[in-house]
């Protein structure tokens, strides 16, 4: 009683600014106040309002399911999911295999993610397998399980028996090239269905509506009973454990979801993106997806669709707009570090908070 | 223990193998790819005594956090970082030879000692996830090492010669040139034996630090890092700060790891601005762990027969690769591998060593309680 009485006179004292940065995050408030401030800025230093603000929903299309790929590991008390790059895999080998196999158009994409799916249900069993005979320190082993994954595909890159021209070096005829052409393929497949175009602006709405389903249907799976049971062995394994939950199996679960998610994920990327980019590009895919999550408000074991969507349009919000906004006012190209500062100071800002992420 | 020789012997022989298995592997896989790489001996012996000196003291600064604890310093680019602008300053003022690593190295400690605080205080506040915070430490802070060394040098901070200016006036550039310091330290006073090359210097200063490190363990501090290590709870009971010992832990490697850096660099004999310190950690560790050592256990032993055994690797893997499959990027890429693979072994080891301890105890509990029930 007495705790709470002066948690309310704490309460009472603090300032209205104080209260809001305590709930939103104080990164989060400037993270968000500076892309307000670029979104003013554009106009007065003669950058194109619409072109900035298209380019914001391109790439918000682009990303957005790789980051919705964070939830499910989030719920189960997984943590982060550094390994990222597991899932990536899985959907470069179901694109590459898709068209290798000769598919082309829309129908490759289907078969792209068709394909992936074996991959992603096997290795994704594989490693929720190895984090549930790891508890407690799953986000550090994922970052490295990620890395060994992506430099193991480097060499397998080079000696799986890949024949289709378009993709392997013209040169020798074998190994695959670092960056493949998606032309003639599922090359914006999904961003020109339906695309909605007035003066400048243009809206992706295939790609906006396929991960809206996505999102929609990961909220339906986290209110139904399977849903409720993962979020219940993140917040509270032992009552999970009474309740009669079996914790290692809905962790499974969580982590097979998150690594098909991935896959789907990279394969809306590289539709939106043009070019599938092989060897060492998925290494750094898991810092800007984790932190775009963070910056939309979750934190180490809670997050929700909201702060998938809300972070990811202000994380690829202040990407897109840095460099035009930098470049037009002080001609100075800050973006890059700009960005390196932003995600990480995100990350690191969540892995210290004391009251989150104690179990 | 005494009454069963035969078992504990035989449980012995296996707890050994199981132990010692990344280097038993990496025993192996040398010894698999040495005849086939095709090298000369000479040249085998030469290039790892080169690594030896180059690498040694980064991987020794290693020792500290692991004594407090702290797990593996990811975050000993830090230092690194601190190293790179104290000799980009002294590449400015054109200050060579062995005047010159001395002051980059005098250079080096307060930026080391401000980054190391800086880094200490944080992973005091994130307990018991010290590996990924020092992990993603090490990249902010190389945010931030980008924004001083390419928007700052110039414009805020003095950079008199124009040669290491990037073209468009400010910032420097991507390769720092340290041809009148390059091997200054290995050279004085090295020793030719056929075609290998001791430079006795740097071995002398590696074994000074290894002579630092045994006596430091002995100190009041060294045994306070090692009962913090322990269990912070019965270390803060017994009066000692926990807090203020684990940020010396993290100041040491730090700073260590700056001089370590210098000489590193003073080898290498040129500065890649931007990417010198990204892989320094990674492979620092990865050797670490090659030789035998794990999350909360490392020793100077581990520290020289893990550069020998992953810089042999290093070296032998591309040859061996371009013999087997005719294409020499797949031993590159298998070298990245190998090192991320070793890191990945030695976390999830440790994890499941650490539940297997946990549950050991908790077993041991429930018997003792057991038995005291039935009395």
């Amino acid at each position: 009683m007495g705790k709470t009485a002066n948690e309310a006179i704490t309460l009472g004292n603090k300032t209205k600014f104080r209260e809001l940065a305590d709930n939103f995050g104080l990164p989060r408030l400037i993270i968000a106040g500076f892309l307000l401030f670029l979104f003013i800025m554009a106009p007065l230093v003669g950058a194109d309002f619409t072109t900035q603000l298209t380019n914001t929903i391109n790439r918000f299309s682009w990303n957005a399911v790789l980051v919705l790929a964070m939830v499910p590991m989030v719920h189960s008390g997984c943590g982060l999911n550094f390994g990222l790059p597991l899932g990536i895999i899985s959907g470069l080998l179901g694109g590459t295999m898709s068209i290798q196999f000769g598919f082309t158009g829309g129908m490759s994409f289907v078969m792209a993610i068709v394909i992936a799916t074996p991959f992603a249900l096997l290795s994704g069993g594989g490693y929720g397998w190895l984090l549930n005979r790891i508890k407690g320190g799953e986000m550090m082993i994922a970052t490295y399980v990620g890395f060994s994954s992506v430099s193991f595909m480097c060499m397998m890159w080079l000696l799986l028996p890949y024949t289709s021209p378009t993709m392997v070096w013209g040169l020798s005829g074998k190994g695959l090239r670092t960056t493949i052409s998606l032309e003639g393929f599922y090359d914006k497949v999904l961003a020109n269905f339906l695309q909605i175009n007035i003066g400048h602006l243009s809206i992706p709405t295939g790609s906006l509506l396929f991960f809206a389903v996505l999102a929609f249907l990961m909220w339906a799976f986290l209110h139904t009973k399977a849903g409720t049971a993962m979020t219940a062995v993140g917040s509270n394994p032992f009552f999970a454990k009474a309740s009669g939950i079996n914790i290692d199996r809905t962790r499974m679960l969580s982590v097979i979801m998150s690594t098909w998610l991935a896959a789907v994920g990279i394969l809306v990327y590289q539709q939106g993106f043009g070019f599938i980019q092989l060897y060492m590009a998925p290494f750094n895919m898991a810092i800007p997806a984790v932190s775009a999550i963070l910056i939309g408000g979750a934190s180490v074991n809670k997050a929700s669709i909201a702060n998938v969507i809300i972070g990811t349009f202000l994380f690829q919000g202040i990407i897109t707009m840095t460099p035009t906004v930098m470049n037009a006012a002080i001609h100075m190209d800050m973006s890059e570090v700009i960005r390196i500062i932003v995600s990480n100071g995100m990350i690191l800002y969540a892995l210290t908070r004391k009251t989150e992420g104690a179990k | 223990m005494s009454m069963k020789p035969k078992k504990t012997g035989g449980s012995s022989f296996v707890e050994l193998i199981q132990n010692n298995s990344v280097p038993i592997m990496f025993i192996l896989i040398c010894a698999v790819c040495i005849p086939v790489s095709g090298f000369s001996p000479g040249y085998l012996v030469n290039e790892i005594m080169t690594r030896l000196g180059r690498n040694a003291f980064l991987i020794l600064c290693l020792i500290f956090p692991i004594m407090a604890g702290m797990g593996l310093n990811f975050a000993m680019t830090l230092g690194a970082m601190a190293a790179e602008i104290a000799l980009i300053f002294t590449a400015d003022w054109q200050v060579w030879g062995i005047p010159g690593i001395v002051l980059a190295m005098i250079l080096s400690i307060p930026i080391s000692v401000l980054l190391g605080v800086f880094c200490g205080q944080i992973l005091n506040r994130a307990k018991g996830k010290e590996m990924i915070t020092s992990y993603m430490i090490a990249f902010f802070v190389d945010g931030l090492y980008q924004l001083l060394v390419l928007f700052m040098m110039g414009p805020v901070i003095p950079i008199l010669h124009s040669t290491l200016k990037l073209p468009r006036g400010y910032g420097i550039r991507n390769t720092v040139s340290l041809l009148h310091m390059r091997q200054s330290l290995d050279n004085l006073g090295a020793i030719h034996i056929g075609a290998v090359k001791i430079p006795v210097l740097t071995l002398v200063v590696i074994a000074l630090f290894c002579l630092f490190i045994v006596w430091f363990r002995k100190t009041k501090l060294g045994q306070d890092m090692r009962a913090v290590g322990q269990n912070m709870d019965v270390a803060r009971d017994a009066g000692i700060k926990v807090e203020r010992t684990r940020i010396v832990a993290i100041v040491m490697s730090t700073v260590f790891a700056g001089l370590g850096m210098v000489i590193y660099l003073q080898n290498m004999g040129n500065i890649s601005t931007y990417s010198s310190h990204k892989q320094i950690g990674m492979f620092c560790i990865a050797a670490l762990l090659v030789g035998g050592a794990s999350v909360d256990k490392a020793s100077i032993r581990n520290v020289f027969l893990g550069v020998i055994l992953f810089h042999t690797m290093f070296i032998v893997a591309p040859a061996t690769g371009a013999k087997v499959t005719g294409d020499s990027m797949i031993g590159e890429y298998f070298r990245v591998f190998a090192s991320y693979g070793v890191i990945t072994i030695a976390l999830v080891m440790y994890e499941m060593k650490k539940r297997m301890a946990k549950g050991k105890i908790g077993q041991q509990l429930q018997l003792a309680q057991r038995e005291e029930e039935s009395q």
